[in-house]
């Protein structure tokens, strides 16, 4: 099984890189250097100093009590919550910055949507005293209002932007014409799995960090080499990515959760695999929501960090080599499961990784089974969505 | 390559000062396809670039993104532009290329999209996002099927060994970024990467766009290359009121130097 991309940057059918002629010494730069860079044991030395001291890892792996009553299996839950700015997202920015400073740029840009990849970006970019520049759609920018506060006061420019449909689509599209427009001083930190080859790549290599830790610590806590089930929520997929990496060419069901929003059918979904066909966004192939005429359609989750239209090019091929299983979870069922844990563990999970939390309904597990969920961040940024829901059950 | 005989037969009659005119299918009206075309045959223009609308133009600027939008709120698809353009060969001349980003085109599906493009009579297409390694390795034998013409793009950046390799593959024309960027920036001209390329002496004739607006940018992209392209100046020309009525004076103030009236 391929969990790296070919030199040509595809997992399977899905991948590559679709760019216009511009970008293309920004991405050949890139591509040249980025596998030796990160692989350099100065690169990895620095970085494990920063992931231990600065960002908190290793992150725990939580046994849960009351969820392994309920479903009859050992759960546990890997505490990404736990990191440094409250989600997994730090995990690939620290490594892009290191990179960046490698490469000799001076200047960074990012997209974001809920904010998370946003404030992760500018915090390491406070941290290497480089310049910021995020990218969020306007509307975003308008319902993820403390995001855009922390990211101001960390020292980044945050642009609204107002094109399209003015959320982390055209945020993206914005952070790709910002790159054709400053290419010789400018690193790119994309915020998922997406995005031109070797993005995806450079980012599942950054994330997988969360795989080795969950090895390692399923060995310690239980005594086996590997889990039977992982379980992680898919907005563009680099939490995923991160807690499947090291398991993909094992027997571990490799579980990835999608957004429904209010339901598959219901036209307000962002569950790409369910609706999507195979296309070309944002620089990769890979599977999208579209319309008939090559359209990119607009999702719906509650969950900002999961209202993308595609997926990253190894998820696309995951599913359709049905090497990981894909479950879509409502909105509905999503604030109930972040509830749930949030009554029964003490722990408010992002809105993001409750859709992974209620996963666990849609499945049966045989007792002992080691079942690992990827508790991708905190529910802070989510806290007046939870209460709007709260008051009215 | 016969079909591309229009864009071949006028590099070989016209050898500088060639215009290109890009507009947006489906702008600022839907039904505007057709008239525009005509007008800017009528006002001189050699060759005209008719843009597919895509909701997501990430080389393009705030002027041919919002060309785009309306468009797509207009209701224009490559279905419906291909339909609007079924009889133009009857009345236009001059080459025509389409030019728009791969997605709706592979959602089409290249071959079927190719043959629509030669029944018509279109001469060329520019893909902006179709790197040429796919374009060689799985689009380049259906091109070939159906005599359509690839152009491909190349910036003052792209290293003399790329712009060969480029070469080899466009047809028709190459389509020189004046300076690496979006859509609708003023030309910065790089002259002394333009006589490089000049002087590596390719197979193709060179067209230079992206930020070419008026008489005296037009001037200096014809001084470097054998003409220019002008996009986001002409959508910014057809936002008025009256919009085919503007065609003429704007391509007239691009070929001719503009007097003061006041
Ligand atoms: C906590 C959390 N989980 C998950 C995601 C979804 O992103 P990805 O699928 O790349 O992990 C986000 C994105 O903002 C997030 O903030």
């Amino acid at each position: 099984m391929n969990h790296t991309a070919n030199s040509k940057g595809f997992y399977g059918n899905f991948g590559g890189a679709f760019i216009p002629e511009m970008l293309f010494p920004n991405i050949d730069e890139l591509k040249r250097v980025y596998l030796q860079t990160i692989n350099e044991p100065s690169f990895q030395k620095e970085l494990k100093v920063l992931l231990n001291d600065f960002v908190g890892r290793p992150s725990p792996l939580y046994y849960s009590r009351n969820l392994s009553e309920k479903h009859s299996a050992n759960i546990y839950l890997k505490r990404e919550d736990l990191n440094h700015t409250g989600a997994h997202k730090i995990n690939n920015t620290l490594g892009q910055i290191l990179l960046a400073k490698r490469l000799g740029k001076k200047r960074i840009i990012a997209e974001t949507g809920a904010g998370q990849h946003g404030v992760a970006t500018a915090t390491v970019c406070a941290l290497m005293n480089m310049e910021c520049i995020v990218y969020m759609g306007k509307v975003d920018t308008e319902r993820q209002m403390p995001n855009v506060e922390r990211m101001k006061l960390l020292g980044a420019t945050v642009v609204p932007v107002t094109s399209g449909s003015q959320t982390l689509k055209d945020a993206t599209n914005e952070a790709i014409r910002d790159w054709i427009n400053n290419p010789e001083n400018t690193h790119y930190i994309i915020g998922s799995v997406v995005g031109p080859h070797p993005y995806p790549e450079i980012v599942t290599l950054f994330q997988a960090v969360i795989s080795k830790e969950i090895k390692e610590q399923v060995k310690e806590k239980t005594g086996k080499e590997y889990p039977d089930y992982v379980i992680a929520c898919v907005g563009g997929g680099s939490n995923a990515a991160g807690a499947f990496y090291h398991f993909i060419d094992t027997d571990v069901k490799l579980i990835a959760v999608e957004a429904a929003g209010l339901g598959l059918q219901s036209g307000k979904s962002a569950a790409t695999t369910a609706l999507g066909q195979p296309g070309i966004l944002h620089g990769s192939k890979t599977l999208l929501m579209q319309t008939e005429d090559g359209q990119v359609v607009e999702p719906h989750s509650i969950s900002a960090g999961l209202d993308y239209p595609g997926i990253g090019p190894l998820h696309a091929h995951l599913f359709e080599t049905g090497k990981a299983k894909f479950l879509y979870v409502t909105d509905e069922e999503a604030i109930n499961a972040g509830l749930e844990l949030t009554r029964t563990e003490g722990i408010i999970p992002a809105l993001e990784s409750a859709h992974a939390l209620s996963a666990l309904n849609q499945l049966t597990f045989k007792k002992d089974d080691i079942v690992v969920i990827n508790l991708s961040g905190r529910g802070d940024k989510d806290m007046l969505t939870y209460l709007e829901h709260y008051k009215n059950i | 390559m016969k079909n591309t005989n229009r864009i071949h037969n006028l590099f070989q009659t016209k050898k500088k000062n060639i215009l290109s005119i890009f507009f947006t299918a489906g702008f600022p009206e839907i039904s505007n396809t057709v008239a525009i075309l005509k007008e800017l045959q009528n006002s001189g223009v050699d060759i005209v670039e008719i843009g597919i609308p895509f909701s997501d133009p990430i080389a393009d600027g705030p002027v041919i993104q919002q060309s785009n939008q309306r468009a797509l709120e207009n209701g224009m698809t490559l279905n419906l532009l291909f339909e609007q353009l079924k009889d133009i060969r009857k009345e236009i001349k001059i080459p025509i290329l389409l030019m728009g980003y791969i997605n709706p085109v592979y959602q089409m599906g290249i071959e079927n999209f190719l043959k629509k493009c030669s029944d018509i009579g279109i001469d060329g297409v520019i893909i902006p996002d179709l790197p040429p390694e796919i374009y060689e390795e799985q689009y380049k034998t259906f091109f070939k099927q159906a005599n359509i013409a690839n152009v491909f793009l190349i910036t003052p950046k792209t290293s003399s060994e790329r712009i060969t390799y480029l070469d080899s593959l466009s047809e028709g024309f190459i389509y020189l970024v004046s300076s690496s960027g979006t859509t609708g920036k003023d030309a910065q001209f790089h002259e002394k990467e333009y006589l490089r390329i000049r002087s590596m002496n390719l197979r193709n004739s060179l067209l230079i766009g992206f930020g070419i607006s008026n008489y005296a940018s037009f001037q200096k992209a014809c001084h470097s290359a054998d003409g220019a392209i002008v996009g986001s100046a002409f959508i910014k020309a057809l936002q008025k009121e009256r919009p085919i009525e503007q065609i003429t004076p704007f391509i007239n103030s691009l070929l001719k130097p503009q007097t003061v009236t006041g």
